[in-house]
């Protein structure tokens, strides 16, 4: 299933906060079109290497290919114009802006303008407004929100924020797209939303790597899981045999299982 | 009504039509000079208000670029024999090369860090000021060589008047363009979040720098037209209190309002003249007023005033 030259190559990844080895040697590839999905329990790394696949930390050991290139020395906007898009587990929302401006932002990359056009006001820097904001819209309406576009982010459901992270990582057009728990303290009704949502981005043919605790929303749309404890791998393959491994159930599986039954009873 | 509150261009009418009004009721020249001051300032404020208002960056030693560009245009002339308008450019390239030099390495700083940084960068200018006494006359400061506009010598309250307001406008107009751009987008969303910016391939630092450089050209210009007009001038223009004024300004008009920075700038220059019936007690009771209107108008004056109309229209 694995192409030739994935597109994103993490191997051997690591890095530690103090004595912690908050991520330790993991390693995994993800092709073109592919749903990549990473579980673990709290705390066992998966922002964190979220975080150094984006660029935001430096890894201590490893490297991060995109399309063949080493980007591990890439600064985090950069990656984005490789193709490397994410969204945020604690939101990361312009809130001084409205839903559609913030998407606006997110089309950053694919505006003509230069500084000296935006300080002069020329004419060629409306016409870019005007079709930023009509990829916004188009974007905001992909994602159920083209209702909100001009309220102010700040007035917003956590729900939509969610969505509204979605389409803004949308609109730098990637090949890959890292969400990480986007359907995090969301009701069954706008997970569902989500679910779908990244079924059809992946569909698309964006590859998708995603955190998520939601076992029924990761073992539904996931091509492959990767298992993370403690910062370390602890096992990688198609969502069945990840979740009849039994090292897996007993150190991760069960916990959520248990925690599952929980909710349905209280 | 809502739609001219929000039109782009409202502030810059508004602000044509106050600066065709005031000379017809100024009683004297010497009203003449103080609203001259006011566009001055309200100038190097605008800068700030691209910084601070737009992209969140704080400057407490903005004056240091003010006395840049004021004493490029005091120097030049004296010193080298350059033609004064040409050092009013000058220092504003001088001041925008300086603060790219500057902001590079301090703008890695967030919050309180780097505004003690800018403060430390102010209160170098002015120690320069103040210490390079043959190239700057000392505290004493020095004398400035009238400006010559194509061939006309400016000079009188009246004609500076025009002169000020013509740069302030255009200043604003510039402020307003960048707000409305894919630069002002990038500028606000990093005030928002820095992390969510580069995630939106903004170059977050680029940025920063840029709006620092810009709010430095800025100052310099106002640093220039102030010493000209004045026809002297000493490093207190580059002051700390300065900075902190250029600063209130801006808050108190309402950050990242251009029309709020005006009123902001209006607000610290008119007051101490309307003040000094109280004598000693003239910064007491600007401090107090001060306090006053930040307690009732929280926002600054323009965005706290447009909730209160936009919540009473329908
Ligand atoms: N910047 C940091 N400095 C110090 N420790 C950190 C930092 N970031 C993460 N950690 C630690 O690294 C470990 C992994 O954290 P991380 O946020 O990656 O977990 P996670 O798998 O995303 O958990 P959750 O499911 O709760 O989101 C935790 O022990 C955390 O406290
Ligand atoms: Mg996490």
């Amino acid at each position: 299933m694995t192409p030739q030259t994935p597109l994103l190559d993490v191997s051997g990844i690591g890095i530690s906060f103090g004595g912690l080895k908050a991520v330790d040697a993991v390693s995994f590839k993800v092709g073109a079109g592919e749903v990549f999905s990473i579980i673990g329990p709290n705390g066992a790394g998966k922002t964190t290497l979220f975080n150094l696949v984006t660029g935001i930390y430096r890894p201590s050991r490893g490297s991060v290919r995109l399309d063949g290139a080493d980007i591990t020395a890439v600064p985090p906007h950069r990656r984005v114009s490789r193709g490397m898009a994410r969204t945020f587990q604690n939101l990361q929302i312009f809130f001084r802006m409205t839903a559609v401006e913030n998407v606006m932002v997110g089309c950053a990359l694919s505006e003509r303008t230069s500084f000296l056009a935006d300080m002069l006001g020329l004419p060629s820097v409306f016409r870019q407004n005007r079709v930023t904001r009509e990829k916004a819209l188009a974007l905001l309406d992909r994602v159920g929100l083209a209702a909100l576009a001009d309220a102010p982010a700040g007035a917003l459901p956590y729900g939509a924020l969610k969505r509204l992270e979605i389409a803004r990582a949308l609109a730098a057009d990637p090949k890959i797209l890292l969400l990480d728990e986007p359907a995090a303290g969301c009701n069954a009704v706008e997970t569902e939303a989500i679910d779908h949502l990244i079924a059809e981005i992946a569909k698309g043919g964006i590859a998708v790597v995603l955190i998520e605790h939601d076992m029924k929303l990761v073992m539904k749309i996931s091509d492959r899981v990767l298992v993370l404890a403690q910062g370390r791998p602890l096992a990688e393959g198609p969502p069945r045999a990840v979740r009849e491994n039994p090292e897996v159930i007993a150190a991760y599986l069960g916990d959520i299982g248990s925690r599952e039954a929980d909710r349905a009873h209280g | 009504m809502k739609a001219i509150l929000r039109s782009r261009l409202t502030p810059l009418v508004a602000l044509a039509l106050i600066m065709a009004l005031v000379p017809m009721i100024a009683p004297t020249s010497f009203h003449l000079r103080v609203a001259a001051l006011v566009w001055i300032f309200s100038l190097a404020a605008l800068g700030l208000t691209i910084l601070m208002g737009y992209a969140g960056q704080v400057s407490l030693g903005h004056a240091g670029f003010l006395g840049i560009g004021a004493y490029a245009v005091a120097i030049g002339p004296a010193r080298l024999g350059l033609d004064p308008l040409l050092c009013l450019l000058l220092g504003a390239v001088l001041s925008g090369l300086i603060a790219w030099l500057v902001g590079r390495p301090i703008l890695k700083l967030k919050g309180y860090y780097l505004a003690i940084a800018t403060l430390g960068f102010g209160v170098i200018v002015a120690l320069i000021l103040h210490s390079e006494t043959e190239l700057t006359g000392g505290p004493d400061g020095m004398s400035v060589s009238r400006i010559t506009l194509f061939g006309w010598r400016v000079t009188g309250a009246l004609n500076w008047y025009w002169v000020s307001a013509g740069a302030l406008l255009i200043g604003a107009l510039i402020a307003l363009n960048i707000a409305a751009s894919p630069t002002g987008r990038a500028l606000r969303a990093l005030h928002d979040s820095e992390v969510a910016a580069a995630g939106a391939g903004i170059d977050v630092s680029a940025k920063k720098l840029a709006a620092f450089v810009v709010a430095a050209v800025y100052a310099a210009v106002a640093g220039g037209l102030l010493a000209a007009m004045n026809g002297l001038i000493t490093p207190e223009a580059a002051s700390f209190s300065h900075s902190v004024e250029l600063v209130a300004m801006v808050i108190i008009g309402g950050l990242g309002s251009v029309f709020g920075t005006v009123l902001g700038a209006a607000f610290l220059v008119v007051l101490p003249q309307t003040l000094t019936a109280f004598q000693e007690y003239e910064q007491a009771v600007l401090g107090l007023l001060i306090m006053v209107f930040m307690i009732f108008l929280p926002q600054g004056i323009v965005p706290s005033l447009r909730a209160m109309i936009e919540e009473r229209l329908p």
